[in-house]
């Protein structure tokens, strides 16, 4: 068993509204940034998972999303795996 | 007489008003915690409003593993009545009990105020008192009250007319289609985002949420609830 560490960006869909992303890119604006054109805010979480191998390390990953770490309804989420 | 379990998350702060409003409308309720898996023979779960786990990860998605929740999902499966008031419904959702999800309100805004709903569906457990159409006053009290779902599941509430209540006059938190609650298909588990508990008598600025709880007796002969007395199912205003 070696440690991996699974990072995971879970996003709001986006085909949905993100409120927080859109006041981001409000403030951002503000500020002058007028070159943004959008925001969107999500979640990074960073676990330290113990696996075989890197493979194992992202199907835990996935399943640990699947089941509380993402709502299919609402979010999607990308997992990397670095040791 | 019902039995109601209200059920108590680490966080849960609606949970008393709920046991108070339960029992003036003549049920038997009691508080089950959430480490719990015996619901003690209720007729009725519900899951009251608050921050269960402070909302963290996402409202409810952390409550819905709780040892609790396995005998809420046995009893909702074999058709025991459940009820999602606010966080509860939140739970319900990402319990898989109820279809959707709840997210943050569209103006990002915590929203603590009564407003103006419209009964969409009697035939439920929890709003049998109501006539079909009638428009009340609740309050809501919610920082993550946009109702969210796909297209088909969007499609199947309104052909089966699963949505139980609407907003009317102004929709506070960008819900779809200005839904305020929903039942599952079997119409046995309701989620409504506006607390009936907080306005359930004349003291507290309005009974319009009395009947969500006398619903559940309705069939018993007579019950009081504050100045609200249930005949028949039927409601008399005193």
């Amino acid at each position: 068993m070696s440690d991996f560490t699974v990072e995971i960006r879970v996003m709001p869909r986006a085909s949905l509204l993100d409120p927080q992303g859109q006041a981001v890119q409000h403030a951002l604006q503000a500020l002058g940034f007028d070159e943004v054109g959008s925001v969107r805010a999500g979640k990074h979480l960073v676990l330290q998972v113990q696996a075989a191998s890197r493979d194992e390390a992202a199907a835990k990953a996935r399943t640990m999303c699947d089941r509380l770490l993402a709502n299919p309804v609402i979010e999607d989420y990308e997992c990397t795996v670095s040791q | 007489m019902h039995r109601v379990a209200v059920v108590v998350f680490p966080g849960s702060n609606c949970d008393a008003d709920t046991l108070d409003a339960a029992r003036a409308a003549g049920s038997d309720a009691y508080y089950v915690w959430h480490t719990s898996t015996d619901l003690q023979q209720a007729d009725a779960a519900i899951l009251p409003g608050g921050f269960s786990y402070g909302d963290y990860l996402r409202s409810g998605a952390i409550a819905r593993f709780s040892p609790v929740l396995r005998a809420v999902t046995a009893h909702a499966r074999a058709g025991g009545k459940v009820l999602g008031i606010c966080n509860g419904f939140q739970i319900l959702c990402e319990a898989g009990l109820l279809p959707g999800a709840l997210m943050r309100n569209a103006r990002l805004k915590f929203l603590s105020r009564p407003v103006q709903v419209r009964v969409d569906a009697t035939d439920t457990p929890f709003t049998r008192s109501y006539e079909r159409g009638e428009e009340l006053t609740l309050p809501i009290a919610h920082g993550d009250g946009r109702y969210v779902a796909d297209a088909q599941t969007a499609a199947e509430l309104a052909a089966n007319g699963q949505v139980v209540l609407r907003y009317v006059t102004e929709n506070p938190n960008g819900s779809m289609h200005d839904i305020a609650g929903v039942c599952n298909a079997g119409r046995n588990v309701v989620g409504i985002m506006p607390h009936p508990e907080r306005r359930n008598a004349l003291v507290l600025g309005g009974q319009d949420g009395a009947r969500v709880f006398l619903s559940l007796e309705a069939r018993n002969a007579t019950q009081h609830a504050g100045d609200l007395r249930a005949v028949d199912g039927r409601h008399l205003r005193v």
